[in-house]
């Protein structure tokens, strides 16, 4: 009995060794200031909780195995000492206050988010994240790049399986970016663990937190507070450049900013608007509304054969710019007006001529900016 | 403790007479054992099926990628494993050992308020069926976690609506038995029991009944607050109206963190019982013990924001809740310290009860030292809503609740059924419990410490192996917990006539009365000197 308790433990141990090869210990390595001083006090903490526990584990272990009434050990009745009731109350204490004097400093260095090299404001989104950054000018969005496919078992899955984005946030190295966090619905968490940074974003308000990353490379992170049904599918990365690559991208951003900007006059094909619908279809209706159109039935309403959709197009317009709200309430069907017009116009022409809808429509994006209030 | 004149009810007094038989005898009963079984049964209950949810849980984290569940339904599965297990499970198991024993622990006839305890009880069950009947309500139960923050708890389906009123009534359930309990404690102890002279698990149950009364109505605030603010266009929540919804979190951990005291206080208790027992020498510090319990509870008031470090709270704010906290592992310490120094120089056995008290304190421990890393700010922000924090509260709240209530179980079983529970048996569901425990949740110390956030559905390919052992842990857990099941029947059944005094070195008035205790013991109350 007990030998077959033991060959189950040594297979669990057995496990526990092989996952060593593959997997980490302890916290990701850290790539900013602020991420190593979290990684130090963490190391402390450990080996103070490390010695408590030889300590008093010890002493339990030698009484499980010594004082036991088997091995002809008579109790012996003494209770109540105030000396060693005082040591053990006091001792305690002390060990505290040193470990509270380093975790001081780190708190008041983690909150001094002064004079910072570049602010980007951070917005969560039911399932996504904006960037702006505010002295650039430069915006966009950052979705979950993993394939649908991938996720559903259809294909075998990446090296950066659900930590990949369509955009990243780039940033100069050395630099302080100070990150500015809100959301547009529920609260997310804009969450980085190798620069050590974690903050709530917060519908309605602004919070904020900063890092400086040491070396250049790509970290990945996650949305934090559960935030809905997508909430494991909105990944952030960071891509951490020399200031003369993050130039350069600035450049580049803005040159791409001003071209979408002119887009609205260019006369779109049924066709073009479609292909880059589908695009957008990925990025911001699938999780709902599914691939197939058909949505979750009770939950999220099928795209294929609605109304809505297969009716007249300003009232889909309308729907897809101001969002759906039913009983004063909103509902999941939240405004997508932070979308540009040409995206909207695509997206809407998507669903109006894929699945079973086939009106043959092509909603422009001169339609779309008519109707924006 | 002696007791001079031990007048017990003797069985076969007619009792029974007066009584309504089969169901209408649980429906009607305001007898604190009857009542104690039904707390206790029930608890059983919702304890597997918070079970069978966590299992659902576990199977989709088995392996990378969407096997079983839709996101949003895994989102279900881990909200209600939590609102069911901490709500269902663990606070009606402590209510069902506060009414078996502690009228037989001080010497009263029964709980203060025999009525009332009946209608205490029989409000869970249905509220236990609003909450599992809202998996059915269209869009599915509330899937916004079981801390149920707004405003993503203003999106949910009709679902939240029934967890929110389930609430209302386990909150008013709580609250009446708190205010039994208090009374029972404080009007009705035997002659010559003062309150320092109480069993600790009396003293830990009046704590507990204390905090229970201060924060049950806090939640009941917090969930209306969000009822109207989802019906009646109120904003309480909602920024675009004025409010706030961080608000809702300070409101809501104002209740919380004296929650999970509440839930662990008549633990601790248990455990003060079962030690000395099988150490065979008194507790080491009984007045300390006392003081200890109630310097937590104390504190337990003001450390809630260190659930909400990340926030965005101002730097002195963030220190203020991280000392707080910090101060609690003191007389957390002073307890764990004392039950050691209680083992040593004892004599010691290693029944049931007291394999699960021994791995209370191991595994407890574990979990007040991952506590102690939380508590510091820094660090708490890079672990906050990881698998950490889950491995965290599972070693409180697993290891430490649960692994406590079986240890009471067993301890009082045969007090409780007159026969002995099959020691053989009892042994297996400690051992297994205990390394397929730790099985399933040391490795989320190492996923959380990776980064795998909480509460997602699917992850990245480097948490799969440390998932897949804790999947495999779970089930494991799981399947061992039918074994106390079966020990529980068994025991129910037949067995070994157990002895008045069960255990050879237990002290305390229920030892003196027969085993089964009769319907009504006490009836006489006995003079402690």
């Amino acid at each position: 009995m007990i030998g077959k308790g033991m060959r189950l433990f040594g297979l669990a141990a057995a496990m526990l060794a092989a996952g060593t090869a593959l997997a980490q210990y302890n916290l990701p390595e850290p790539q900013s200031p602020i991420a190593r001083e979290i990684y130090d006090l963490h190391t402390l903490i450990m080996w103070i909780i490390v010695v408590i526990f030889v300590g008093v584990f010890g002493t339990m272990t030698w009484a499980i195995v010594r004082h036991r009434k088997a091995a002809g050990h008579q109790a012996r009745q003494f209770h109540e000492n105030t000396t060693v009731e005082i040591v053990w109350t006091i001792i305690p204490f002390l060990i505290l206050v040193g470990m509270a004097y380093p975790a001081t400093k780190t708190v008041i260095a983690m909150k001094d988010t002064s004079a910072p090299d570049l602010t980007i404001k951070a917005t969560g989104y039911q399932w996504k994240w904006g960037y702006d950054y505010l002295q650039e000018g430069i915006s966009f969005f950052s979705t979950l790049a993993t394939p649908r496919e991938q996720i559903e078992n259809r294909a075998p899955k990446g090296e950066h399986y659900l930590l990949e984005v369509d955009n990243p946030v780039v940033v100069p190295v050395g630099k302080k970016v100070r990150i500015i966090t809100t959301a547009n619905d529920v609260i997310h968490a804009w969450w980085v663990p190798a620069l050590g940074v974690k903050q709530d974003a917060i519908p309605g308000f602004v919070r904020d937190t900063w890092f400086r990353a040491d070396s250049p490379g790509i970290f990945r992170g996650q949305c934090a507070e559960l935030c809905g049904k997508d909430h494991g599918f909105m990944p952030i990365v960071v891509k951490a450049v020399p200031p003369e690559e993050y130039a350069a991208w600035v450049a580049e951003q803005k040159k791409k900013m001003a071209a979408a900007a002119l887009d609205p006059a260019k006369q779109w094909t049924l066709e073009e608007l479609k292909a880059h619908g589908e695009k957008v279809y990925a990025g911001n209706c699938v999780a709902c509304h599914q691939a197939n159109g058909m949505g979750v039935p009770g939950t999220f309403p099928a795209l294929s054969g609605s109304k809505i959709v297969t009716g007249p197009r300003q009232a889909q317009i309308a729907v897809v710019l101001n969002g759906v709200v039913k009983e004063g309430k909103p509902t999941a069907m939240v405004s997508f007006k932070h979308l540009s017009d040409v995206d909207i116009a695509a997206v809407i022409t998507y669903t109006r001529n894929s699945w079973a809808n086939k009106t043959g429509d092509a909603v422009s994006p001169a339609e779309v900016k008519a109707q924006r209030k | 403790m002696q007791v001079a004149h031990a007048h017990n009810g003797h069985p076969g007094h007619g009792e029974h007479a007066h009584h309504p038989s089969g169901i209408m005898r649980w429906i009607t009963t305001t007898n604190h054992k009857d009542i104690g079984t039904l707390y206790l049964v029930f608890s059983l209950i919702m304890f597997f099926v918070g079970g069978v949810l966590a299992l659902g849980i576990r199977a989709e984290l088995f392996q990378p990628g969407l096997q079983f569940w839709r996101p949003e339904f895994f989102n279900e599965l881990t909200t209600m494993h939590g609102l069911i297990m901490v709500f269902g499970a663990i606070m009606p198991a402590f209510v069902g050992f506060a009414n078996w024993q502690i009228p037989m622990m001080i010497g009263a006839p029964d709980m203060a308020f025999a009525r009332m305890n009946n209608w205490s009880f029989w409000l869970l069950p249905p509220a236990a069926l609003l909450l599992v009947a809202s998996f059915f309500v269209p869009g599915g139960a509330t899937a916004a976690g079981w801390t149920i923050y707004a405003p993503l708890s203003i999106q949910m389906g009709p679902g939240m609506d029934l967890a929110i009123f389930a609430l209302h009534i386990m909150g008013a359930s709580s609250i009446m038995g708190s205010i039994n309990i208090i009374t029972t404690i404080l009007n009705m102890r035997a002659p010559g029991m003062t309150l320092m002279r109480m069993p600790l698990f009396a003293w830990t149950w009046l704590i507990t009944a204390y905090l229970l009364i201060a924060v049950m109505p806090v939640l009941a605030g917090a969930v209306t607050m969000l009822l109207t603010d989802r019906h009646f266009g109120t904003h309480f929540f909602n920024a675009a109206g004025g409010g706030d919804p961080v608000l809702f979190q300070h409101i809501f951990w104002f209740f919380g963190h004296p929650e999970v005291y509440i839930m662990i206080l008549p633990g601790f208790g248990i455990i003060s019982q079962i030690v000395p027992t099988f150490a065979r020498k008194p507790l080491f510090g009984y007045s300390s013990m006392v003081y200890a319990t109630a310097s937590i509870a104390i504190l337990s008031f003001i450390v809630w924001a260190h659930h909400m470090f990340t926030v965005g709270m101002p730097a002195a704010a963030q220190l203020f809740f991280m000392y707080a906290t910090m101060l609690i592992a003191v007389p957390t310490g002073v307890k764990v310290f004392n039950w050691i120094a209680t083992m040593w120089r004892g004599s010691l056995t290693f029944e049931t009860p007291m394999l699960f008290a021994c791995g209370f304190i191991f595994v407890f421990s574990m979990g007040g030292f991952t506590g102690l890393v939380l508590a510091i700010t820094p660090v708490d922000i890079q672990l906050q809503d990881t698998y950490y924090v889950v491995a965290h509260f599972h070693y409180v709240l697993v290891a430490g609740s649960l692994f406590a209530l079986f240890g009471g179980a067993y301890y009082w079983m045969p007090k409780w059924t007159g026969h002995m529970y099959d020691e053989t048996l009892g042994k297996w569901h400690f051992w297994l419990s205990m390394i397929f425990f730790n099985v399933t949740f040391f490795p989320m110390h190492f996923s959380g410490l990776a980064g795998m956030p909480r509460r997602i559905p699917d992850y990245a390919l480097q948490f799969a192996d440390f998932n897949m052992i804790s999947s495999i842990g779970a089930f494991g857990f799981g399947l061992s917990q039918l074994i106390f099941v079966y020990v529980v029947w068994k025991c129910v059944r037949g067995g070994e006539k157990a002895k008045d005094r069960v255990w050879e070195a237990a002290e305390g008035l229920e030892w003196q009365l027969p085993s089964p205790a009769p319907y009504h013991t006490w009836e006489t109350p006995p003079v402690v000197r």
